[in-house]
């Protein structure tokens, strides 16, 4: 693959903590991948719209105020909606266990909660891109 | 004058210097030391021991003081804890305003001694409940309240007027303190015996937490229409909670959550003088809001010198006369960002020792958190932990009985000067940058916390820094914390309420109050007395912040990372 992997990290919702949602873009810009973040206070539609423009192939959402069983669906409708069936959805934040067998089932492919270190995030980009880890 | 003489130093000196070429040397030798530097939490070096050489020129007087007396580093009462012990205050909200008016009930019961209201995010936003805006939202990190109904059903039997209570709640603060001064009159209480706390901070919601709607410059006119109302007709109530918490979540080092904290003090100082108010008629009643994080030393040094500056800056550049506009009188809450979703039950153990530093930095107040908030909102049985924990240290410990009990620990002085040097610093560089709202507006907070969260976590990362559970004594087990359960039904009851004030108000009187709410913001008019009336005839949050976003317009705010 010659073609840098594409991130867009999103913060849908009214959610303004951003603080993680910003080391991560930074580390896996630092990890080579080509990152693009939103800002806070995106609606699942701009996220999608955001997703197709920039032609990514990783979409990054960050949400702590325990939206997210609500938001994600929504996200993952806009996403298909624009044909953008195949782009790997992870979800960051303040997520209670007995959610993540639901967002996986909807196809995210993985929650990461707090003391996650960004390796872990990568590793996950890797394998659900098919890449092998060098 | 210094409290150490020239000649005992030079002798310290000497034996200091033997010391290191003879017994620490041979030590060093046998056994090299576990890490290569020592860092505080805040990636401050820490030195291998503190002597009275590191603070040679301590003079006491200038330094400390006496508790009570100027310029505060001891704390701001004569007695500390030996009088009274600082208020345990444990932040709470969630689903429908019964739901919250429950919980507070129960904190009451449990030998709490003060409210905290937590809102929802559209409560935060200024929506109402319904409003598109808001979806999946409602009662998620706090209370809802839409009007003034809501505010009613949230302090049903609990009488207003003798408990204090503290709304974290800042772009639309004007308006919930309305709701709250409105509901306690009906209940029969005059509101000039009200006490309590709006945060009301709009600064670090620029700077941190994000919850601004409209620009700095509107933003900043509302929090002088309070802080003008609160001197007039609010004696009792702190108009401002200038709040480092936040910044410091957002990634802030001590020393940053501590400048840029009193920085946005000063700015909202200085607009209120602007206004033509008498800096000891509403300086008293602004209030503080740290953080207190894992570094235990270290934290109690910056409520020390967040006291001192404040003091000194009060007295010396601003002119207060009133020993009360000097004080810097604040909250305490342990970190919610250092808590880990690993191995929860430990986040009782760190919140135990942050708890113990807010102590012994000499807080008013605290909020401890709860072993489960990095999963989800607390459960009943882990906000009973957390109260307790200092219920423990208030009558187990001892360390409530003494005043200031590490004043003069070489350490703590040093660390206590560092931190006042460093805010000093970064004084300067937002002077030069033209303050802080130009601060704001080219993202250098946002980045300087930025750049900060960023090597905080890489040192996680990298293993510089062990936190228990994450990335050292990991274990893989199943985590079994029982999950607060919210009334499902919560969403409609709450809804069909909100149709229900909006059918049976008089709607008339409503289109009136917003009518003349719209003329007032156009004009320069304190705004708190047109909220006020329309908030009695049960216009909505939404209703009023519509009005004020259609005057005031939205804010963007540079996006970076």
């Amino acid at each position: 693959m010659d073609r840098k992997v594409r991130v867009l990290v999103a913060k849908p919702g009214l959610d303004g903590h951003d603080r993680g949602a910003k080391v991560i873009a930074r580390a896996l810009r630092d990890a080579g991948y080509e990152v693009i973040y939103t800002g806070i206070r995106q609606t699942p539609e701009m996220i999608a719209e955001a997703a197709l423009q920039e032609d990514v192939d990783v979409v990054g959402l960050s949400i702590l105020s325990g939206a997210h069983m609500a938001l994600v669906p929504r996200v993952l409708d806009e996403l298909k909606k624009r044909g953008l069936d195949d782009v790997v959805v992870l979800v960051g934040g303040i997520i209670p266990d007995e959610d993540v067998p639901a967002l996986l089932d909807m196809g995210v492919a993985g929650v990461f909660g707090p003391g996650t270190l960004t390796s872990e995030i990568v590793e996950t980009i890797e394998k659900a891109l098919g890449r092998e880890l060098a | 004058m210094p409290l150490f003489n020239e000649e005992h130093l030079q002798r310290l000196s000497q034996t200091f210097n033997r010391w290191k070429d003879t017994t620490l040397r041979k030590t060093l030798e046998r056994r090299p030391e576990r890490l290569k530097k020592f860092m505080t939490t805040s990636s401050r070096p820490v030195s291998r021991l503190y002597t009275p050489l590191d603070i040679a020129d301590f003079d006491y007087e200038q330094q400390l003081g006496m508790p009570g007396e100027f310029p505060f580093t001891r704390g701001v009462h004569s007695t500390m804890y030996r009088g009274r012990l600082w208020t345990m205050r444990m932040f709470a909200g969630f689903g429908t305003a019964e739901e919250t008016n429950q919980r507070f009930k129960y904190l009451l019961e449990q030998g709490q001694t003060g409210l905290s209201v937590a809102f929802d995010m559209p409560t935060l936003y200024g929506y109402d409940t319904d409003a598109p805006e808001a979806v999946g939202e409602f009662g998620k990190c706090g209370v809802a309240v839409s009007s003034l109904a809501d505010m009613e059903i949230l302090f049903d039997g609990i009488p207003m007027g003798e408990v204090s209570t503290s709304m974290t709640i800042n772009s639309p603060a004007a308006i919930i303190w309305a709701m709250y001064i409105v509901a306690a009159e009906k209940q029969g209480y005059d509101r000039r015996i009200l006490r309590g706390t709006i945060q009301n901070d709009i600064l670090k919601e620029f700077i941190a937490q994000k919850e601004f709607i409209f620009p700095p410059e509107p933003s900043m006119r509302l929090v002088t229409d309070t802080v003008e109302f609160g001197t007039h007709e609010m004696p009792y109530w702190n108009t401002i909670s200038i709040s480092g918490y936040h910044i410091r979540e957002a990634g802030a080092t001590a020393a940053q959550e501590l400048a840029f904290t009193l920085a946005d003090g000063f700015a909202y100082v200085e607009a209120a003088l602007e206004r033509g108010l008498d800096i000891d008629a509403f300086a008293p009643r602004f209030s503080f809001f740290f953080n207190v994080h894992n570094d235990f030393f270290e934290e109690i040094a910056k409520f020390r010198a967040a006291r001192r500056i404040w003091a000194r800056a009060m007295k010396e550049k601003y002119g207060a006369q009133n020993p009360r506009s000097w004080m810097l009188r604040t909250h305490a809450q342990t970190s919610g960002a250092s808590l880990t979703a690993q191995q929860p039950e430990n986040n009782i153990v760190r919140v135990a020792i942050q708890a113990l530093a807010a102590v012994l930095g000499g807080t008013q107040s605290l909020h401890t958190n709860s072993m489960d908030e990095a999963l989800a909102l607390p459960s009943e049985k882990a906000v009973t932990i957390a109260l307790r924990t200092q219920q423990i240290i208030a009558h187990e410990s001892g360390v409530a009985n003494t005043v200031d009990p590490l004043a003069g620990s070489y350490f703590v002085e040093k660390l206590t000067d560092e931190l006042e040097e460093d805010a000093n610093r970064y004084f300067r560089q937002i002077e030069a940058l033209g303050g802080v709202i130009r601060g704001i507006e080219t993202g250098y907070f946002q980045r300087e916390l930025a750049e900060s969260a960023y090597r905080y976590q890489m040192e996680i990362d990298n293993r510089e820094r062990i936190i228990v559970g994450v990335n050292e004594y990991v274990a893989e087990e199943p985590i079994e914390i029982p999950i607060l359960e919210m009334d499902p039904q919560g969403y409609e009851r709450q809804v069909a309420r909100l149709n229900r004030v909006r059918a049976e108000r008089d709607n008339g009187a409503v289109e009136k109050a917003l009518r003349e709410l719209e003329d007032a913001a156009r004009g320069d008019e304190n705004l708190m007395y047109p909220i006020i009336e329309a908030v009695k005839v049960y216009a909505t949050l939404g209703e009023m912040m519509g009005v004020l976003r259609k005057v005031f317009g939205e804010y963007h705010e540079p996006v970076f990372f």
